[in-house]
């Protein structure tokens, strides 16, 4: 068994980072020029770290399944990044920003990480400024700010409700700047099939050219992954249609550990579903909380009749609507944590309160905000959602209340990383979404942009840096080796023998029914027999999967559908692995919600005696079980409290 | 609704392509425009027949990758959205829907309905970028104060999604709008204006190079454009181009 140790640097908390970077080792730019660098993924995280180490003279290979970097799903985030500038001058520091950050994760991530994370959040801002990412800005012409879930300070920076797009279309800049003068190079419509490991090192990657279908190697003196979480194993989420698990699936079973798969964020507002033939949800920014208010009808017979159509919610007088969340939370109101405001729908609508035709439906309310500020402010900050709103819906929400329902948005979960964000396997980082770093068991709004944006520009410069420092002596290996052979070779005969399958059911619907059991049994609350019933239930319907599925086509030529089974393979092994952490971990804490864990008002009771610790999860072969670890999480600095909102 | 779909396959980028007559059934009026060809697809897959391949990600209308031709326009009939924001609410029981990839030459065909779009990148490449350093320390990000006009007015450039709707919409296949957004963007911020006369000169070129037409002022680009970037903005590049030239002449390094 590999030591879990997490590196944390020696020192009080707000040094730690310092002490880090002055310990460091450095390459010099004649060997940087020497050494390669895989980057997997070109979203914020991929694209920042591609374009950072570009700039500092190392030769970097990014990847991307996409025809271009810029349709990285980062580009969909909506609400903003946080940062702890305090221009608002509302008592916001690096260490507030830390605090909210660590409670918000309900105590459940490691205290260095989140600390660095918030010290260089300004840092951040300073960047995309400098890149021309145009932010909103007050009429004096300085940045503007608003607020956000889990905060009392307004410290989120935004640019519309299109915050990730400009972000990553910064990042995009970055990187185009660096491929124009050669240090980075960009291979576009590529899936990435497995990692190499030589001398257990990192060192390669085996590619599919989704154009030709052919299975292309690379080698590299360090691989970053930075390709996103695994929410789609629920089918419908609100990732884009090509977000996926692989990577960091077939990462762990190539010996890179797994932190906490289970924890998994439902965000409160997204456009209800509405039909079987459903292929995605949509999100509806958090931000649209710091305005509309969240009601149900305090009375079921009203509930009852606007569910069966017989009433508007227009014609519900105030004193018969339930602002349930200002119920409940009287100091955050419609501003707490999106795992808090998630399970507060979810009970409303379980009670008989939903709205909607399905009755799984709460209402986000803009009337008073349109009193108050009047139509054309509101129309300015949220425009495009509205509109966004109205085409999916055909409701116009400026008059009738918008619907909205938790649902699956984020994964806190991921690959396991120390503080160089290095995995388990020497020369493996893991970035972004794809590490479980730094939100514990629920992230707030507005800090997976600061995340994916720090780790790549701001914390693997330096740490992919530290641990290249002692290659410097290695050259390049060619990729005719026996373990690039071995690679390839198995994933050829995956790829074989889902072509020879030839059954009579699509990809979609195993993918389908793996997201309901996900759902149902994995989802925003969860309970022991749930859970086991659920791992049986999973493997049944791989059985299935590799019985009956069918892909058309060919495999050495584009084929969509064969990328779909791929990629549903690896969920219905990973939604098993999801089962088994939820069933493991006793206590209710942040997003992750065991019914048989809650106090007498019904929120997460956490148990901090017995499941203080990451799990971290070893792979030990399709016939075993997995190997649980623990990494203790020790609290130096933190006051650990039940985490309020009241 | 029922629906009859005139869909164009090709089977690779060198093979001929064709097209090809579907029938769907029951058609949600609430499903979305890329959900009924899901539906589509997954009865091909059933009979054992080839799935329509298509560009298409977040399904929100923010990652640009949708590009379909529908009845003869760039992201069909309705204005202001994606492909994957339209709604089959859109169109009437028994009609028939004619679906074709992006046409540009510079946009070859990849499959069936999805193209090659790398050359917007090797435009963005060539220079739509602002040349700092990465990482590392830069200016407060206050200590540039920009008129919130000149910040909303770049917003406004910098909400183009890259689909190439203004490419497949011009009889030219012009990528003026798209070159124009980006260096619009830059020109109206002062962290842009260093930099601002190699950067449209570069863009421009490059855009020749690759083989897109030249502007005609027919403004379809604007009128398909599913963020409604205006055309204005070309306006904006053709001054900065101007301005540029009729300046001393660069120093090449």
């Amino acid at each position: 068994m590999a030591k879990l140790d997490a590196k944390i640097p020696k020192g009080p908390l707000a040094e730690k980072w310092n002490n880090y970077k002055v310990q460091q080792n450095l390459v010099n730019p004649a060997n940087k020029r020497k050494l390669d660098i895989i980057v997997v993924g070109t979203g914020l995280a991929g694209a920042a770290a591609a374009a950072s180490l570009g700039e500092m003279g190392f030769n970097v290979k990014i990847f991307g399944i996409h025809d271009s970097p810029r349709r990285a799903h980062s580009i969909a985030a909506q609400g903003g990044i946080n940062a702890a500038k305090n221009y608002t001058n509302d008592g916001d520091s690096v260490h507030r920003l830390y605090n909210d950050t660590i409670k918000g994760g309900d105590y459940r991530s490691r205290e260095a990480n989140v600390y660095r994370l918030a010290e260089v959040s300004n840092s951040i801002i300073d960047q995309c400024v400098a890149q021309g990412v145009p932010f909103a800005r007050e009429y004096g012409g300085l940045l503007d700010n608003r607020s956000f879930g889990g905060a009392q300070v307004s410290r989120t920076f935004y640019a519309r409700g299109q915050t990730g797009q400009q972000l990553l279309l910064g990042a995009y800049s970055a990187l185009s700047k660096e491929i124009n003068k050669g240090s980075v190079k960009m291979y576009t419509r590529r899936d990435m099939m497995d990692l190499v490991v030589v001398d257990g090192r990192a060192r390669g990657v085996i590619m599919r050219n989704l154009v030709t279908g052919a299975l292309e190697r690379y080698f590299a003196h360090a691989v970053v992954i930075a390709t996103g979480g695994y929410g789609n194993v629920f089918f419908l989420s609100t990732n884009a249609m090509a977000s996926n698990g692989s990577v960091a699936w077939k990462t762990y079973k190539k010996g890179a550990f797994f932190g906490n798969p289970s924890f998994t964020q439902i965000h409160p507002t997204c456009i209800p579903v509405h039909g079987d033939y459903q292929s995605k949800l949509t999100l509806m920014s958090e931000s649209l909380r710091n305005d509309g208010r969240i009601w149900v009808p305090r009375k079921k017979e009203d509930a009852e009749k606007i569910q069966r159509g017989e009433l508007k919610p227009t014609s519900i007088a105030e004193e018969d609507r339930d602002y349930y969340l200002e119920r409940r939370y009287p100091a955050f109101g419609n501003l707490v944590p999106r795992d808090v405001a998630s399970r507060a729908a979810k009970e409303r609508c379980d009670a008989g309160f939903g709205v909607g035709s399905t009755g799984l439906a709460v209402y986000l309310d803009f009337a008073d905000a349109i009193k108050r500020l009047g139509r054309h402010v509101i129309e300015a900050r949220y425009g495009n959602l509205f509109q966004m709103y109205e085409k999916i819906v055909d409701e116009n929400p400026y008059e009738t209340p918008m619907m909205i329902y938790p649902a699956v948005h984020y994964t806190m979960g991921g690959i396991w990383v120390d503080y160089e964000l290095q995995t388990t396997i020497p020369g493996l980082f893991a970035a972004g979404e794809a590490n479980f770093s730094d939100h514990g068991a629920n992230r707030l709004g507005a800090s997976a942009l600061m995340q994916g944006l720090a780790d790549g520009y701001f914390v693997l410069p330096y740490t992919l840096q530290n641990y290249l420092a002692d290659q410097i002596g290695v050259k390049p290996l060619p990729t005719d080796l026996p373990e690039f052979d071995k690679t390839e070779r198995d994933t050829q005969e995956l790829i074989d023998r889902l072509m020879s399958v030839n059954g009579d059911q699509t990809v979609d619907h195993y993918h389908r029914k793996l997201g309901l059991i996900m759902w149902d049994y994995v989802g925003m609350s969860r309970n022991k027999e749930g859970l086991e019933k659920s791992i049986g239930l999973i493997k049944d319907l791989r059985a299935d999967f590799w019985k009956n599925v069918r892909i058309p086509g060919k495999a050495d030529s584009m084929n969509v559908e064969l990328e779909k089974a791929l990629r549903v393979v690896d969920f219905l092994e990973m939604g098993e692995l999801m089962a088994r952490d939820a069933l493991m971990r006793e206590e209710s804490c942040g997003g992750h919600f065991r019914e048989e864990y809650q106090t007498a008002e019904g929120e997460a009771l956490r148990n901090d005696k017995d499941f203080s610790f990451v799990a971290v999860w070893e792979y030990r072969g399709a016939d075993n079980e997995p190997v649980l670890h623990k990494e203790p999480l020790v609290f130096e600095f933190t006051e650990v409290k039940q985490r309020s909102y009241k | 609704m029922d629906l009859t779909l005139r869909i164009w396959r090709q089977a690779s980028a060198e093979s001929k392509g064709q097209f090809v007559d579907y029938q769907v059934q029951n058609i949600s009026a609430d499903a979305s425009f890329l959900e009924m060809l899901d539906i589509l697809n997954e009865s091909l897959v059933m009979k054992g027949e080839e799935p329509v391949a298509f560009d298409h990600d977040c399904r929100e209308g923010i990652c640009g990758a949708c590009s379909l031709y529908i009845n003869g326009r760039p992201h069909g009939p309705d204005r202001g959205i994606t492909t994957c924001q339209m709604h089959m609410r859109n169109f009437k029981d028994g009609e028939t829907i004619v679906i074709e990839p992006w046409r540009a030459k510079p946009f070859p065909v990849i499959k069936d309905l999805m193209v090659d779009r790398t050359a917007f990148d090797e435009i963005i490449q060539a220079g739509g970028f602002i040349t700092v350093r990465t990482g590392g320390t830069l200016p407060d990000a206050n200590a540039l104060p920009i008129p919130r006009a000149a910040a909303e007015d770049a917003m406004d450039a910098a909400s183009c999604i890259g689909c190439g709707a203004c490419v497949a919409a011009c009889k030219n296949a012009s990528a003026m709008l798209f070159v124009a957004a980006k260096v619009s963007q830059f020109a109206l911020l002062p962290q842009g204006r260093p930099e601002a006369r190699e950067r449209v000169q570069n863009m421009v070129a490059k855009m020749d190079e690759l083989g897109f037409g030249n502007c005609t002022n027919t403004y379809a680009c604007e009128a398909e454009c599913p963020k409604e970037i205006s055309v204005s903005h070309i306006a904006r590049m053709n001054r900065e181009f101007f301005g540029a030239k009729l300046s001393a002449p660069l120093k090449k390094e």
